[in-house]
């Protein structure tokens, strides 16, 4: 339940509100020049008089715009010109104030936990809650204001560009300031901070403006977001353990995507799509090098992708010819077979229980690093004077994979093929009806999606250097799935942070991993509740999930309406 | 145009349709009258390709439609405006439209259908962007049979498109049906609002538990005693 402050104690209490909560963000703010904490453990050292941490400054980010949110409307709406009506600017200081007092929660905790005790916690730190405990306090008593509309400022083509770029650099700074922390509270702290920045921004309405630049700008859009995860290597410095953590993503991001085509456009459940994967990581494993494997034939690794990504959609042609004449529950339930069987499969071609094909559950081990015309992936380069370690070479690889996965994506998306899965999606026997072709539509993504990800496969074997069946199991097909589900079904974005999230948060923190299975959990039936879409909603989809609360919010408006114009026939219909 | 002979559908063991023979013309609005579950959406279905018949044969312009798959039927020129009408409720009435025509690849041909379907139904044209799931059963009805009609068929087979409507939105409904048997459509009209859809029509099949007991005219089906008793409630 929320809390529901009612109107009038909004408009009474609007001025000490307001002062108050100038109060706690100038508290915050002079907080970080005090020490947080007593031993030098503790996050990334807190222990300084005047000389604030890394993270200290960082988390003052939070209450300076907190600050200039309370402080910008005292100017006078005059002055402020359009601004004032443009920007949400009580609504998005509540946020700050809130988001602000999780970070300090967050961090406090952290420093108490990493020492051994809340006696470990000094003054700053007590400060910065105190600040924060009043501004969270206090600020929910100001007026709310109306949706931002920040979409509508007109800004010239150079200025979205700007914004674009301005972005994306912040996010690959951002992205790699994160991934340099080791210890699980820094990490927590620097995350929470990132999200509740991310809030504010929104709330703001800094995305919307973005959406717009993006629409228009579209070009730029793509290429500055390839630009810049193509330079994310540089600002790691050899770090191999971070770049091995980023090719993790990308390959399960792009077995993600096109399991996305699978769940997300075409409405079919596939629980053992990791097979699809596995079966293009036994097949480039089987045409390496390796001495484990008694294939003669080594391909080029060009020729062994399209190998790998055509034996993954021969599967899935196999798989699916048959059932895909079932729906729902049933396909559910045989490509959960499905997965199933592909594993013990690939434990029997150990040359005793069938032919000698994948050396058993020990796998292919030892296979080879790639090598493009001389280019071996399993060295180290330096470009720049950056070391560029083995894993980069393999994150640039799978750029680029994942790169042509995503163009394989939308054209799919936008095409005549596209709409014909939607509609099946919606309803198939009206699809049917309409003269699409539902079973080879079905069929299609089926073997498209397991196509890809029998690509992302190929490279993966070389990326893991040993194949081996256990790899396979239920469990990962679920992981996709809920990378899926939890970013967006049906969009690019969504699952690319979703994947993003899933394969980061066991990596860096450890603790985690062993509850993984647990919070995971948690999380996926926490997002059913309250945002069933996914954190990037699909348009369409959006709609699916909020339809009821459409109909509930147009006949509320009906009734208000009529109530309107029995109470006040003369001031004419009533419009919201 | 449409020849269907000693037709015989089952749902498992159990006969829906058994064993039922009739035509439909070139420019006929032909009618097709039962209560629930006298096979009459089965037949439909069975024409569109959407169920396999047991036995019996289906021809249209001479040549055989049965076992020819659903996308198949649709590009020969036969399309159905389902029972209950199953919009894509979350997409625009345009898209709706354009799903209409998915097998049709004449672009500018589409554009000009969709207009033509906005000429017909005012309010869809005021509406094109909105989800199909917003409007009201009517206008849905309404979206239903322009969307049938994008395909640009040679038979238009429509299941009980009344169903719950108000008299004044069946009326309308069938006032449209009407003025597409003016502009020369093929209509095959499944019904249970047996006066409405009686007098529009050239023919009449009475269907009763999967077999034809009754077939004539619509003006003589009307003054059938027999009819009237059973299916507009005379003494």
């Amino acid at each position: 339940m929320r809390v529901v402050i009612p109107d009038e104690f909004k408009i009474r209490f609007r001025y000490p509100a307001r002062a108050l909560g100038l109060l706690g963000a100038v508290l915050m703010i002079v907080s970080i020049f005090l020490p947080w904490a007593y031993g030098h453990d503790a996050l990334d050292d807190m222990t300084f008089w005047g000389a604030p941490s890394p993270l200290q400054l960082f988390f003052v980010v939070l209450p300076v715009l907190l600050g200039l949110l309370l402080a910008i409307p005292l100017v006078g709406k005059q002055r402020l010109g359009a601004l004032a009506r443009m920007v949400a600017w009580n609504t998005t200081a509540k946020t700050a104030a809130l988001a602000s007092l999780v970070v300090v929660v967050i961090a406090t905790a952290s420093i108490a936990i990493e020492l051994g005790g809340l006696v470990n916690v000094d003054p700053g730190a007590w400060v910065a809650l105190l600040g924060g405990l009043v501004a969270a306090g206090s600020t929910p008593f100001l007026p709310d204001s109306p949706e931002p509309t920040l979409d509508r400022l007109k800004s010239p083509a150079w200025v979205q560009i700007l914004g674009i770029v301005a972005v994306m650099a912040a996010a690959l700074f951002l992205a790699a300031q994160a991934l340099s922390y080791n210890d699980a509270g820094s990490f927590i702290t620097f995350a929470a901070l990132l999200v509740g920045l991310v809030l504010v921004l929104r709330q703001f309405g800094v995305f919307d403006w973005l959406r717009v630049a993006g629409r228009s700008n579209n070009r730029v859009l793509v290429l500055s977001a390839f630009v810049v995860a193509f330079l994310f290597p540089f600002t790691q410095d050899g770090k191999d353990a971070n770049m091995s953590i980023a090719a993790q993503v990308l390959i399960f991001a792009s077995a993600a995507l096109g399991l996305n085509i699978v769940v997300g456009l075409a409405g079919l459940l596939d629980l053992g799509y990791i097979a699809f994967l596995g079966a293009g990581a036994f097949t480039a494993a089987v045409l390496s090098e390796s001495a484990y494997s008694h294939v003669n034939w080594h391909p080029p690794f060009i020729v062994t992708v399209i190998i790998a990504g055509t034996v993954s959609s021969v599967l899935g042609l196999i798989i699916g010819a048959p059932t895909l004449r079932v729906s729902g529950d049933y396909l559910a339930i045989v490509t959960l077979g499905f997965g199933e069987i592909f594993r013990l499969t690939m434990i029997n071609l150990d040359g005793n229980d069938g032919p000698y094909v994948t050396n058993g559950s020990n796998g292919i081990s030892n296979i080879p690093d790639l090598n493009f015309f001389g280019f071996d992936f399993g060295k180290a380069h330096t470009i720049l004077g950056v070391d560029i370690g083995r894993f980069a070479n393999y994150y640039w690889l799978m750029l680029l994979v994942i790169g042509l996965v995503i163009l394989v994506f939308t054209n799919l998306n936008h095409s005549r093929i596209g709409r014909g899965w939607v509609a099946i999606r919606e309803d198939e026997l009206a699809a049917e009806a309409m003269g699409v072709n539902t079973f080879a539509l079905k069929l299609l993504a089926f073997a498209g999606g397991a196509f890809l990800a029998g690509v992302a496969g190929a490279v993966k074997a070389h990326h893991d250097v040993s194949v081996t069946p256990d790899q396979y199991v239920f469990l990962e097909s679920a992981f996709l799935l809920a990378a899926v589900v939890l970013g967006g079904m049906g969009t690019v974005m969504g699952v690319l942070i979703g994947a993003t999230i899933l394969k980061l948060l066991p990596e860096k923190l450890r603790f985690f991993s062993d509850y993984r299975l647990l919070l995971f959990g948690l999380l996926l039936v926490v997002m059913m509740r309250f945002r069933p879409e996914g954190m990037i909603a699909e348009e369409r989809r959006q709609l699916e999930f909020h339809a009821e609360d459409e109909e509930l919010a147009e006949e509320v408006q009906e009734e208000l309406a009529l109530y309107h114009d029995h109470l006040h026939p003369e001031r004419g219909s009533f419009e919201l | 145009m449409l020849e269907v002979k000693d037709l015989v559908v089952a749902y498992g063991r159990i006969q829906a349709v058994k064993g039922i023979s009739f035509t439909v013309e070139q420019g006929q609005v032909v009618t097709m009258l039962g209560t629930n579950g006298a096979g009459k959406s089965t037949t439909l279905r069975t024409i569109s390709g959407l169920l396999t018949p047991v036995s019996g044969e289906i021809w249209f312009e001479g040549k055989r439609l049965d076992g020819v798959p659903p996308h198949k039927i649709v590009e020969r020129g036969i399309a159905q405006s389902p029972e209950g009408r199953r919009l894509f409720r979350q997409m625009t009435v345009e898209e709706n439209l354009r799903l209409g025509a998915y097998t049709r690849k004449d672009t500018a041909g589409v554009k000009e259908d969709i207009d033509r379907v906005y000429d017909m139904f005012e309010v869809l044209g005021e509406r094109r962007n909105e989800k199909a799931g917003l409007f009201s059963g009517g206008e849905q009805q309404m979206l239903a049979i322009g969307r049938a009609l994008m395909s640009r068929p040679k038979l238009l087979m429509l299941d009980e498109p009344s169903m719950g409507l108000s008299p004044i939105m069946t009326q309308k409904v069938m006032a449209t049906i009407a003025d597409l048997q003016s502009q020369g459509t093929t209509i095959l009209l499944v019904e249970q609002n047996a006066q409405a859809a009686l007098s529009l029509a050239d023919r009449g099949y009475v269907l009763e538990v999967g077999r034809i007991t009754f077939s004539d005219t619509g003006k003589a089906l009307l003054g059938d005693d027999r009819v009237r008793k059973a299916y507009l409630g005379a003494d």
